[in-house]
């Protein structure tokens, strides 16, 4: 599992520190996404396909 | 086409007869008539949308346009033109409508918001000290539900507390739905007359806070930001972060007082605070039909034609009645643990300070039920005033006693 995200069109809602905090945090700089764990461990799978689901700008990705 | 009643046959807004429930003739719609045409009270037509898949659909992507200068975009209130005219950037399209969320994106992170936990939770203790000291009963929005966000919103934003009668009061008028043109004018005049030396102010003598912030930084010449831009913009901060959680936080607390089973479960296991939060999002949706939209290009929307430059409302509360995504949806269960609400929209608009809402929210009725065990409503349900037709559906008042 991989996971891109895409700044470009990230509106800083939030759902996703919200739903997958080990995997996504938000910059300090710009408050837009950042991925802490670009290949997050198999068990988070579940939480980071919510997160996906869930963002609003569909700036999230997994291959 | 499906077949269509006699047109534009139902009038918008639809009142809610239930204080929870949305109005019932959405249900109708979501079954019988999804896509519906309806007259505003401003005259001309929008469609309504009732369907989950098909709210999404509008407030994502770019078929449809959230762009309030377009003409042709629904406008439901009288006056309301008058803010569309150079509207704030919720009523702007990518990207247009990045370079002015991106400002302010910083001060809405999780992270950030966090830091104001300790402040907030001062802030509820403090005003529910000084709700216990009065002699029941007492009314809740008045002494709590309006103060907590209110404060919350003043100190980040940097706007003066003690005016809050004033901009309260004027806010109030501009969002009533019920106020004329000219009531609506004069009020909007108000407060960006306030607003404005506001910003004089923070230019002279620059504080610690998210005004004083965009006025040294993004402001012209410094920024890009021209004054009459930043003016809407922080009166469209002041407003929803007001308004919105103080109808959660009144409502709300009816709703669980309402529904005892449910309010013992979270007394029960306070780690459940979380998903009642969302539930109660879900179940009030109180920001039913602030998502105004406008048809960019022809299409379909479950098989009705919406042609270019059609007014759209995309309905929040519709949507999360869906029974096809949230089961027995007229149930307020606090178990339910669903976060595909759109309580607080959806795509590129999708609220900014929903995570300051959500915290404010969980300290909110964490302190007041364990506070106030005995809290409880001094008049019936049925006998109080709901703000019907308003923006942001709420109770006017809630007595209660203890």
């Amino acid at each position: 599992m991989r996971i891109t995200a895409d700044t470009k069109v990230c509106v800083s809602a939030g759902m996703c520190v919200l739903t997958a905090p080990e995997v996504f945090d938000q910059s300090n700089e710009d408050g837009l996404v950042t991925v802490l764990l670009p290949e997050p461990p198999e068990e988070l799978r579940e939480e980071v396909a919510e997160a996906v689901r869930l963002c609003p700008s569909r700036a999230l990705d997994i291959s | 086409m499906p077949p269509t009643k006699a047109p534009d046959s139902l009038s918008f807004p639809v009142r809610r007869r239930c204080p929870f429930a949305p109005p019932p003739e959405y249900e109708r719609l979501r079954a019988e008539e999804p896509v519906a045409k309806v007259r505003l009270p401003t005259g001309g037509t929008a469609w309504l949308v009732t369907r989950y898949d098909d709210v999404r659909t509008v407030l994502s992507g770019s078929a449809f346009s959230a762009d309030g200068t377009r003409p042709g975009f629904p406008r439901l209130f009288p006056g309301q033109e008058q803010i569309l005219q150079r509207p704030p950037f919720i009523r702007m399209d990518p990207p247009q409508h990045g370079f002015y969320r991106r400002m302010l994106i910083q001060e809405f992170t999780l992270k950030r918001v966090k830091t104001l936990r300790p402040g907030i939770q001062a802030t509820v203790d403090r005003l529910l000290d000084e709700l216990l000291a009065r002699t029941p009963p007492v009314d809740l929005v008045d002494a709590f539900a309006l103060p907590v966000p209110s404060l919350v919103i003043c100190q980040l934003l940097g706007v003066p507390y003690d005016d809050h009668e004033y901009f309260q009061s004027q806010s109030r008028i501009a969002a009533s739905g019920t106020s004329t043109a000219e009531q609506f004018a004069s009020a909007l005049g108000g407060l960006r007359a306030y607003m404005d030396e506001l910003i004089t102010r923070k230019q002279r003598n620059p504080g610690d806070d998210l005004l004083s912030k965009l006025v040294t930084e993004q402001l012209e010449p410094a920024g890009e930001l021209r004054r009459e831009d930043l003016l809407m913009m922080c009166l469209m901060l002041l407003h929803a972060g007001h308004e919105t959680t103080a109808n959660m936080i009144s409502l709300g607390t009816m709703a669980l007082l309402e529904h005892p089973d449910q309010l013992a479960a979270l007394r029960s296991d306070p780690e459940l605070l979380p998903d009642a939060i969302e539930e109660l999002l879900r179940y009030l949706s109180i920001a039913d039909f602030v998502t105004t939209r406008i048809a960019a290009e022809d299409t379909r929307l479950s098989g009705t034609e919406i042609r270019a430059g059609d007014g759209v409302i995309a309905l929040l509360a519709a949507a999360d009645w869906d029974p096809e995504v949230f089961g027995e949806p007229d149930r307020l269960d606090i178990h339910r643990g669903d976060r595909r609400h759109l309580a607080f929209g959806y795509g590129v608009h999708q609220c900014l300070g929903q995570n300051l809402a959500r915290m404010e929210l969980e300290i909110v009725f964490s302190t007041l039920f364990a506070r106030i065990p005995t809290l409880r409503l001094a008049v019936p349900v049925d006998e109080l005033s709901y703000k019907h037709g308003t923006l942001l559906y709420g109770v006017h008042e809630l007595p209660v006693t203890w």
